[in-house]
């Protein structure tokens, strides 16, 4: 690493400054023991005591933790079949079909949101668990593909062959080789979706009907009857979680990025 | 003796490449057969259609006189060495070469027995439980030949098997590969392009360019004969004069090269040559000095010393020809000590007509 100028660090420090500051806030202050405001009046743990007596939050998260799981799995398995279908040898591997599978990533939240809803209404499909993971699994899928495709290139095509070459059928090759070499980048990206599905708010609020209320659209209207300390120690729970979730993806993709025919591989 | 492989007019094309251009070969039961050629000749691709990894565009693959053209690896008798071995990095030494007898639903206690002793016999004992990260590339080297022994092909192919390797290491798995060879009593397949690997190797070489076989035969008939100055060249025969015949009978010629005195070779009395020619001189043959030598050497050309190279035991001098051309020639070093030549120096290059070789001129190889 080079040395760098001062100046950069002091810039840099001040840019994590800016984008943690808020958060730190945060968890400190569901640790505030006045019930009003921001002013500290001593420690406590009493509002996540509270949070964890709360039938309604306790819900909702059951709600989020299913639909996070569900959503992410199938997109996991849908995505990984299709990252595979689009990397082999006489696979599409044009440009545009990559621009087509990231346009949920880039379109606005609120147009899927109301587009979704839309074509939900059309149907006459009834609002609650299956419309949220649908929506959840527009933009899971788009990121479980892009994520195993990266690793699915890093893969040396003569493992594939001399699998062949040993006797190998299409299927002992996904099953044997494909599959476990990309283990690291499907934990990686389920890790990823599911921190993405159990924070989503916008998509959720769209498609979400009665009875199936979600730790994000909870949060929200707690907000609206007033801010109280609670909802900060459910905010800071749930950065928390989702810091952790998207740190091990990271680290997993990390780890599995240097793998070619030569190189050490665990 | 009879087939192991036979290539049967078989061409490949990837795009508008012809990797494999009209080729037919017929490889025998138990031979080493070396397939030499430049990078990009098309070497890969021929093993490649032999182990049933690609297709042939047109023309038919035969293996043990069955035809297998259209054959899925899996069916053929055949496995491969990867060029860089390809091992499974998620797999132990020992899975690695287990993966082949598994896929044929092998008991589990035979594929123990029959790992076991291949992994004695390409001496890796007590390296199963490793990762292929963890070995030297020697060793993966091994695990690699292992992983293909194992499953008793009827023959096995090699992609330069010893190309990532260093001097001494090569030396010494080239001695390997040879016992391997005689203990499975398989065919070997091997691809390479250094041509002294080749010519210790093998008992049969093909020479390859362009998709194109240019010479198939014995090291000592490539070495001796090459049929034209592109094999000629790529077997290590590097002293060449381009020149016009002027004469030639008795199987004798005269080639008066552009701008130099004549030279003589001998030729075959049935070679009908004639017009632009090229000769070409073993670097070993040539004898190079000072004055004159006594000996009534058939040709003499005048040169002057470039560069001095020594090589363990020899002394490799490079000469400038008159015409511009460099020459090389290797001087046993007790000989060299005798009378030293200096860079720079002027002297006279001869050769015996028996020495030299007359070959059709074409278009320059490589
Ligand atoms: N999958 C492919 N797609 C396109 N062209 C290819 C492919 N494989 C080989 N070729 C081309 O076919 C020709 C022969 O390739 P091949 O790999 O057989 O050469 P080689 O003799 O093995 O060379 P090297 O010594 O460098 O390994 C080359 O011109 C190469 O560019
Ligand atoms: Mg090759």
């Amino acid at each position: 690493m080079k040395r760098m100028p001062s100046s950069f660090i002091l810039v840099s420090l001040l840019v994590m400054l800016f984008l943690y500051l808020p958060v730190v806030i945060l968890i400190g202050l569901s640790f505030n023991a006045s019930t009003m405001g921001v002013a500290w009046k001593g420690f406590t743990f009493q509002w996540y005591e509270k949070l964890a007596m709360d039938r309604a939050i306790l819900e909702a998260t059951v709600n989020s933790v299913v639909i996070a799981f569900v959503s992410t799995g199938l997109a996991l398995v849908l995505g990984v079949g299709t990252a595979i279908g689009l990397e082999t040898r006489h696979g599409v591997q044009r440009a545009w079909v990559n621009m087509i599978l990231l346009l949920p990533l880039v379109i606005p939240e609120i147009l899927l949101g109301v587009s979704l809803l839309m074509v939900f209404v059309l149907c006459q499909v009834h609002l609650g668990f299956g419309t949220i993971i649908i929506g959840h699994m527009v933009f899971n899928l788009p990121l479980t593909i892009v994520i195993i495709r990266a690793r699915l290139r890093k893969l040396d095509p003569a493992w594939e062959d001399s699998a062949r070459d040993l006797g190998a059928t299409s299927w002992d090759v996904l099953t044997r080789i494909t599959l476990p070499l990309l283990r690291p980048a499907i934990w990686g990206a389920g890790l990823l979706g599911f921190t993405v599905s159990l924070d989503d708010f916008v998509v959720t609020f769209f498609v979400a009907g009665p009875g199936s209320t979600t730790l994000p659209l909870k949060v929200f209207s707690m907000i609206r009857t007033g801010m109280t300390p609670e909802v900060n120690a459910l905010s800071a729970v749930m950065v928390v979680v989702s810091m952790l979730c998207v740190g091990l993806s990271w680290f997993l993709q990390q780890r599995s990025a240097p793998a070619s025919s030569g190189s050490s591989y665990l | 003796m009879s087939e192991s492989v036979g290539l049967d007019k078989v061409i490949k094309s990837h795009g508008l490449v012809r990797a494999v251009d009209h080729v037919s070969l017929s490889i025998q039961n138990g031979e080493f057969f070396s397939i030499l050629g430049p990078s990009g000749s098309g070497k890969t691709t021929i093993l490649r259609l032999i182990a049933g990894l690609d297709r042939p565009d047109l023309g038919d693959i035969i293996i043990q006189q069955r035809i297998v053209t259209l054959d899925p690896p899996h069916k053929r008798p055949v496995n491969m060495v990867f060029q860089h071995y390809a091992l499974f990095p998620h797999l132990s030494v020992y899975e690695n070469v287990a993966f082949g007898l598994h896929m044929k639903g092998e008991r589990q206690a035979n594929i123990q027995k029959a790992v076991s002793h291949m992994l004695a016999l390409v001496r890796l004992q007590g390296k199963e439980k490793r990762l292929p990260g963890q070995l030297s590339g020697g060793e993966q080297q091994r695990v690699a030949l292992a992983r293909a022994l194992v499953n008793r092909p009827v023959v096995l192919l090699l992609d330069e098997p010893l190309a990532a390797l260093d001097q001494q290491l090569r030396q010494e798995m080239q001695g390997e590969l040879k016992r391997l060879q005689r203990e499975v009593k398989a065919t070997f397949i091997c691809v390479t392009h250094q041509q002294d690997e080749a010519l210790m190797l093998s008992d049969r070489i093909a020479v390859m360019h362009g998709g194109k076989l240019l010479q198939v035969g014995t090291p000592q008939e490539i070495y001796d004969r090459p049929v034209s100055s592109a094999v000629a060249r790529f077997i290590g025969l590097s002293n060449a004069l381009s020149g016009t015949i002027v004469s030639c009978d008795g199987g004798l010629c005269r080639v008066e090269p552009n701008g130099l005195s004549p030279v003589m070779v001998s030729c075959s009395p049935h070679d009908s040559l004639q017009g632009a020619v090229t000769v070409m001189v073993r670097p070993e043959r040539v004898h190079v000095s000072s004055n004159m030598s006594a000996n009534r050497y058939d040709n003499s050309l005048q040169a002057m010393v470039h560069h001095v190279a020594f090589s363990g035991n020899e002394v490799v001098y490079h000469v400038r020809l008159l015409g511009g051309a460099i020459w090389m020639a290797r001087v046993p070093i007790a000989e060299a000590q005798a009378c030293p030549l200096t860079v720079g120096q002027q002297v006279y290059l001869q050769w015996w007509a028996q020495d030299g070789l007359v070959l059709p001129s074409q278009s320059p190889p490589c």
